[in-house]
């Protein structure tokens, strides 16, 4: 596994990923700046970290998603390289339009940090093949934006093509339909709130993310 | 010349303004219960070279697209004076 994670002024969980990816797949990580131009070639994976990139001014990922190196994640997402934005990377793709919708404040108004019970909606997408037959996954979130909201028909959309592959057993936040993750309709950008990164392996809590870059891993055995 | 430019930011109806029900609850917990519907929106200043008036709110309408509101949950309003 060739695997990119980038890095932008208030990223805070870029480590964290880098580390994720290389213990569950034993992957090479390279951590790319926002204001590259050009992406490491053969990449596999592209993680967009969490963290408060710019501080969350104007929009939490709104400048993030207009640094130079976004314009070459679009084009390798075209070319159906693997993306994985997790928490603020989530709020950076759907600032981008990489992932449809958006994240606005909790409902209730409060930064949620705590262990998330989830339910994998679909797990025939190239980021949950290797999960068995659990009922509910554990993970860890931390945001105070992590409301997912999208217009009807847009929503409507997103359900009837299966793009819900994470859902909140109980709503922390107000999310629409519970949602907590969704993959883009050509099904290689992945966007989620809980973090797979902080629940790769028991010493953390939860090894309930593994699956996650496993599947990933598995991937590249089957192409 | 250069222009005023301010632009009105706020979430669309229909969409949850937590922030605005936070405030309308604590107006109301204040004494002002006649009060409904607050939202919380931004305003944004600045200066703006252009050749004139039109072709300042065409620029600043091209900056709203594309960076300062996010369209799938907001609406602008712009003024250039």
């Amino acid at each position: 596994m060739k695997a990119a994670v980038l890095v932008f002024p208030g990223s805070n969980c870029d480590r964290d990923c880098k580390v994720a990816v290389e213990t569950t797949t034993g992957g090479h990580v390279d951590m790319v700046w926002h204001q590259e131009t050009a992406l490491p070639s053969g990449l596999d994976l592209i993680v967009v970290p969490g963290g408060f990139s710019y501080g969350d001014y104007l929009r939490c990922g709104a400048m993030a998603s207009q640094s130079p190196v976004m314009a070459e994640v679009a084009k390798a997402a075209e070319r159906g390289v693997s993306i994985l934005g997790i928490c603020n990377g989530f709020q950076i793709l759907c600032e981008s339009g990489l992932l449809p919708g958006a994240l606005l404040r909790n409902a209730g108004l409060k930064y949620i940090c705590k262990p998330i019970e989830l339910t994998i909606e679909n797990r025939n997408t190239r980021f949950t093949s290797a999960y068995g037959d659990e009922q509910t996954i554990w993970m860890t979130q931390g945001n105070a934006d992590g409301n997912f909201f999208a217009d009807a028909d847009t929503l409507q959309s997103i359900e009837d093509n299966g793009q819900v592959v994470f859902r909140y057993v109980e709503n922390p936040n107000g999310s629409i339909n519970n949602i907590a993750g969704i993959v883009n309709k050509a099904g290689n950008v992945l966007g989620m709130m809980p973090h797979p990164d902080r629940a790769f392996e028991p010493s953390l809590g939860s090894a309930d993310g593994a699956p996650l870059f496993h599947s990933l891993q598995r991937l590249l055995q089957s192409a | 010349m250069t222009l005023k430019a301010k632009v009105h930011i706020f979430l669309k109806n229909g969409v949850l303004d937590v922030q605005g029900k936070a405030v309308e609850g604590a107006l109301g917990g204040l004494g002002w219960t006649d009060v409904s519907n607050v939202r919380v929106g931004k305003v944004l200043e600045f200066d703006l070279k252009a050749s004139d008036k039109s072709a300042a709110e065409t620029e600043v309408k091209a900056m709203c697209e594309k960076l300062l509101a996010n369209t799938v949950i907001e609406s602008y309003r712009i003024e250039v004076a």
